[in-house]
């Protein structure tokens, strides 16, 4: 897809006069930039429609037929499995008016019908007939199926896909966030990751951005979370403090980690990450142990799972995945559900209630956090300070022995490296 | 049960559910959690009537250790999404008992709630069942699950006792 620039560019000089790039400083940024609805248009061509962007997860369709309805961005898709076993995405659209070929959320299904007209289309896309056919002699039918998503990849069940037919691979894009799905899987006894619970949708008056750059910021638990820390003792609010050793790492191509593994080796209690204890987890512990021995286990039960934001919109949060998706410049919806790792039924269902109690709507959590977003874009649309300052850390930066910038763990490191990427993303060609 | 006796329980229960309403809409989170009883659940699923709340997610499913620690949260005063608080007022409507389960009565009543917020005014449409307990000539919830009208697509953050 070639990105249409021509309409959206002269608005990008916005109210202020400032290029995107002129928007963005080494440690801080101009409001507008969560507010351009002109800006919003350019994203979407840009980073949703160029670049990779998560979709779902593979678990999600175990079945030829099965489908289930995805997004990117604003787009509804269909992620379906084919009769060939192959994972397709399609464009909710027929190719005849335009009416949407399926309302459901999920389900399984060999054909979809356009309500309309009554067009047929297989499960790889493909137009399999229109009613009365003596209408449209000599029209090509190989030309009529389902708008289909030109790049669909996976990594360890993991579907991404790009709208481009042409760019970086998933695994340039990825980088070392695959490190990140890594540790993930290695905390299920069998590897395998599924996403099984369902999602809550959660909507929020707020552009996408504050939202990506809230879940590696490991200043604002302190006071967000403030009022569950005080009555329940979760031992997660110790981990972002001044006193933390856990680090912020930027790792490149947008994406961000707090990696909480320095405090949790402190602890040295297996399932502290989890804010429980081996004995309370037998039966999973057990399976971790026959699965890759008591030393490795015990190691990988330590370390816990990663809390890392993979650019644009995936965001493994230790026990849950939140996908990002944004439907206008001041509103985004967070799919989030629970991890589940395939066999383990005593941890899982012990994820699925402590996901259920911290996130979505009415979230201890994501409730508090959802406020802050809302009226961060409030105090975005006034312009005076018209700049937001992220330079907290900058001192105190550093490369880590692989080469990642890394902060302490309240540091400002990863919005930093978000907005540089951004930049470069943003500016392709437009200066 | 004769009409007269079905009549003086419905009323009691409409009773009931009103106070239960002022509670929650007056922020008075002491005098509505005395309303549960030990083995209350609290329950508003997701995507749809319901489904099975052990296996799938849920926007609330508290059993009564975690109705507490909801309480205890919002009675902290800094609960970001309820300070400053909602501005609420529910009508209740349509009480019917529609069964009765050894000691627990079933009830089902339609609530619709007005909420001015931060973010703006909202108007949230609810069919609600309750399951009831007799205690000391008044009543006591063991369950209450509120099935939202919207709640099959994405929803603004509903921090306050729906």
């Amino acid at each position: 897809m070639t990105p249409n620039t021509a309409q959206v560019t002269p608005a990008m000089a916005g109210p202020t006069g400032l290029s995107v790039r002129d928007r963005i400083r080494p440690d801080s940024v101009h409001g507008s930039l969560y507010t351009d609805p002109a800006l919003f248009q350019l994203e979407l061509e840009r980073i949703w429609r160029r670049g990779w962007v998560y979709v779902g997860h593979e678990s999600e369709v175990p079945r030829p037929n099965d489908f289930v309805m995805k997004s990117i961005g604003p787009e509804p898709l269909i992620m379906i499995r084919g009769k060939d076993g192959e994972i397709r995405l399609l464009h909710n659209r027929c190719p005849h008016r335009g009416n949407r070929v399926c309302m459901e959320e999920k389900g399984r299904s060999s054909v979809f019908m356009c309500p309309y007209h009554g067009w047929t289309f297989n499960t790889d896309g493909s137009l399999r007939a229109y009613p009365f056919p003596s209408g449209y002699e000599g029209v090509d039918k190989e030309r009529f199926g389902l708008g289909q998503v030109a790049r669909v990849e996976s990594y360890r069940g993991f579907v991404f896909a790009s709208l481009a037919e042409d760019g970086p691979t998933l695994a340039e894009h990825l980088g070392s966030a695959r490190d990140s799905i890594d540790l993930l899987c290695s905390n299920s006894p069998t590897g395998e990751i599924e996403v099984t619970a369902g999602f809550l949708k959660h909507k929020v008056k707020s552009n996408w951005k504050f939202v990506a750059e809230n879940e590696t910021d490991g200043y604002h638990p302190s006071f967000v979370h403030g009022s569950i820390f005080q009555v329940a003792d979760s031992g997660i609010g110790s981990l972002y403090n001044d006193k933390s050793d856990a680090v912020a790492r930027y790792l490149g191509e947008g994406h961000s980690e707090i990696d909480l593994r320095p405090e949790f080796r402190k602890r040295g209690e297996p399932l502290s990450w989890f804010g429980t204890t081996a004995e309370r987890l037998p039966d999973y512990v057990a399976q971790m142990e026959a699965a890759n021995g008591v030393d490795e286990a015990r190691r990988i039960m330590i370390d816990g799972t990663p809390h890392t934001m993979i650019f644009p919109n995936l965001f493994i949060a230790e026990i849950q995945l939140f996908v990002l998706q944004p439907t206008a410049v001041d509103e985004t919806v967070q799919h989030v559900t629970a991890l589940q790792f395939k066999g383990a039924d005593d941890l899982n269902k012990r994820m699925r209630q402590q996901t259920m109690g911290s996130v979505g709507p009415a979230g201890f959590l994501l409730a508090d956090d959802a406020e802050m977003y809302e009226r961060t874009q409030l105090g975005a649309q006034a312009l005076d300070p018209e700049w937001l300052f992220l330079g907290r850390g900058t001192g105190r930066e550093r490369a880590d022995e692989d080469g990642f910038l890394v902060g302490d763990a309240t540091d400002e490191t990863p919005s930093r490296g978000f907005w540089r990427h951004y930049a470069d993303l943003m500016s392709d060609g437009a200066a | 049960m004769s009409v007269r006796d079905d009549l003086l329980l419905t009323r009691r229960i409409a009773q009931f559910l009103y106070r239960e309403a002022e509670y929650a809409d007056l922020h008075e989170y002491e005098e509505w959690e005395k309303l549960w009883e030990d083995d209350g659940i609290y329950w508003v699923p997701a995507n749809g009537d319901g489904g099975d709340p052990d296996h799938e997610m849920s926007i609330l499913y508290d059993n009564r250790s975690r109705i507490a620690l909801r309480v205890k949260q919002l009675m902290t005063g800094r609960r970001l999404a309820q300070s400053p608080l909602s501005r609420l007022s529910r009508s209740v409507s349509n009480v019917r008992i529609v069964g009765r389960e050894d000691d627990e009565i079933i009830v089902t009543a339609n609530v619709l709630i007005f909420e001015s917020h931060t973010r703006g005014e909202q108007t949230w449409g609810t069919r609600t069942e309750y399951r009831l307990r007799e205690r000391d000539d008044d009543f006591r919830i063991v369950r209450k699950k509120v099935v939202l009208t919207n709640n099959h697509k994405a929803l603004y953050t509903m921090a306050f006792l729906v």
